[in-house]
């Protein structure tokens, strides 16, 4: 039991009627993960995280939190906080008594965290006005310190920046990263790759309800690969070099001018451009390019995409076609 | 972990800030007091209803005649102002998923709903029976009440009577309550909630006066409203009141096990 994972789903499901919100997820967040949960909107991350923290039932499968059921009890919860959408509170209550009131639920010492948590999302000022009259940003905040009031060991985040403000989507990310640092495990749910690609380690891509990847971010970096960009004073007797150079890929014109291929390795790429120069087309520009894990997450996620299998052995969860 | 008492504390507590609270026990404290100022200035007195008769006589008569014209629609009305935004006051702010991600079951966020609900009732019949019989007092003074059977019980005697009466009245305020509570958490609206309990009363007084089901009288949720006058008969009549206990129960138990259901079986999730 102690060394059950923060999160541990098996193939979990929820149907509305007809419709599938939630299809067959199999999930796991490991100790110290900062996890993403990407997909986009209408995937089903919110329904899935509903679940997770046992505010909806599962129509199958099982969700567990370090090893216990939320659907049994809130003693699954233990350790456990976060919010499914924007977090939400009462208006005629001030900041500070809606978390009062949040502590005296949680018990045990919540109640004594409620400055600390106040002072971390900078909302000590405004604590004592009614919720009524937060903006969006500040309710956000108000949601994070009401989170922290558990002294979580794992934190579900569902769009935690959402709706902020530039300023304060950078506050709320580097929160979420300090957060991580300190060990806490933290489930991020977000539609925007950036925002994962920044904070998370470990992702999972949903796609109508379905884990389109699992696994880390490097791994699924890897499998995007890395191409490269050449520019020579002879594009065209360039391609004949590369396109007969060994470890050199999938050649193909650049989006303005050069050519853009892909390597096995760097050694292949150190070749070819000691064959471009004896074969008389010298370098002008020759650089790697990180193909965007954003590309990647449209490629998986995009509707009629069809079939992420081809890029690059991107695991699929799905058993027969939808 | 915290339980019901702490929900209830909180539940209290979330009342005492909001407005329709002070709606509720605002019309419970002003209806008696402008019933006595137009008896006062107005003269007169209502003659087709028990006790009707003497209430420029004893200010006791002043609650009593009360009970019986605010059981049509007032008491009910002040009971569901509360009892039917209880729930979907949660809906209405979407705050259900917060409360339930902390570390209270469901059941016991139900049960401090429920206390909370049956306090504010009793407090409001508390607030219109003390403040009708004080400005009864004072409009026609604290004198001897005839009872339904003719006899005259002496004023301090009499002033027993009325707080008796006052608790057996609770019964089917609670019922009242306990079907507020249902309509609260089925429909996620208190508008809808505040209505339909509404018209399950109005109903109740509408199934009294159809020809020919005569039988359903003494079962129907309106008659109990007025099974205390039992206590203002010599001897003293138990019959109605023993049956309001149980009638009112039939009404209450199942509204509140149905509630209760729904509560704990429900998908929390914003529409």
């Amino acid at each position: 039991m102690r060394d059950a994972p923060p999160i541990e789903i098996r193939g979990l499901v929820k149907r509305y009627g007809r419709i599938v919100a939630v299809d067959d997820v199999d999930l796991t967040v490991n100790q110290g993960d900062v996890f993403g949960y990407l997909g986009p909107n209408g995937a089903g991350k919110t329904t899935s995280l509903r679940m997770m923290l046992g505010l909806i039932r599962p129509t199958e499968g099982s969700v567990r939190l370090f090893g216990r059921d939320p659907q049994v009890s809130v003693r699954a919860l233990a350790g456990v906080a976060g919010f499914v959408e924007a977090p939400t509170f009462y208006p005629y209550l001030s900041g500070r008594t809606n978390l009062e009131l949040l502590a005296s639920l949680d018990g045990g010492d919540a109640a004594s965290q409620i400055e600390g948590a106040l002072e971390t999302v900078q909302l000590r000022e405004r604590a004592g006005d009614k919720v009524k009259g937060y903006s969006h940003g500040m309710k956000q905040r108000l949601g994070i310190a009401s989170a922290l009031l558990r002294n979580p060991r794992l934190l579900l985040l569902d769009e935690p920046a959402t709706g902020l403000d530039p300023a304060g989507m950078r506050d709320m990310r580097e929160l979420i990263r300090d957060l991580g640092r300190q060990g806490i495990t933290v489930l991020l749910s977000s539609h925007l790759m950036t925002e994962i690609e920044e904070l998370c380690n470990r992702v999972a891509i949903i796609r109508r309800g379905r884990v389109a990847y699992e696994g880390s971010l490097r791994e699924l970096r890897s499998r995007a690969g890395v191409s490269y960009r050449l520019r020579t004073t002879d594009d065209a007797l360039a391609r004949r070099v590369a396109e007969a150079q060994r470890g050199i890929e999938e050649v193909a014109d650049g989006r303005a001018d050069g050519l853009i291929f892909k390597a096995a390795d760097e050694q292949a790429v150190a070749a070819l451009s000691l064959a471009l120069t004896a074969s008389g087309a010298p370098i002008l520009e020759l650089s790697p390019r990180q193909a965007t894990l954003e590309d990647l997450f449209f490629q998986l996620t995009e509707d009629g995409s069809g079939a992420p299998e081809a890029t690059a052995g991107v695991e699929r969860k799905t058993k027969a076609a939808a | 972990m915290p339980g019901v008492f702490t929900v209830y504390r909180w539940e209290l507590r979330k009342l005492l800030a909001q407005r329709r609270t002070y709606l509720g026990l605002g019309a419970a404290a002003a209806v008696p007091i402008i019933f006595v100022v137009a008896l006062v200035t107005g003269g007169g007195q209502p003659e087709d209803v028990a006790f009707g008769r003497y209430v420029q006589e004893t200010g006791l008569a002043i609650p009593l005649v009360m009970l019986l014209f605010g059981s049509i629609w007032l008491f009910p009305l002040i009971t569901a102002l509360v009892a039917g935004d209880i729930i979907s006051s949660e809906d209405r702010n979407a705050t259900l998923k917060m409360i339930l991600t902390r570390s209270v079951e469901r059941q016991h966020v139900f049960a401090g709903k429920l206390l909370a609900t049956l306090t504010y009732a009793v407090i409001a019949i508390a607030i219109a029976g003390i403040v009708a019989t004080v400005a009864g007092i004072l409009a026609s003074g604290f004198n001897p009440v005839t009872t339904l059977s003719g006899t005259v019980v002496s004023a301090p005697r009499g002033l027993l009577l009325v707080g008796a009466s006052l608790l057996v009245y609770l019964l089917p305020i609670l019922a009242i309550a306990s079907i507020g509570l249902l309509f609260s958490a089925v429909f996620r609206n208190s508008g809808a909630a505040i209505v339909g309990t509404l018209m399950f009363s109005l109903l109740m007084q509408l199934l009294d006066i159809v020809p020919g089901l005569g039988g359903l009288h003494p079962y129907l949720l309106s008659t109990q409203f007025s099974s205390w006058q039992g206590l203002l008969r010599t001897p003293v009549d138990w019959e109605p009141i023993l049956r309001s206990l149980w009638v009112c129960g039939v009404y209450a138990v199942p509204a509140l096990v149905a509630a209760g259901l729904v509560f704990l079986r429900r998908d929390v999730a914003e529409s």
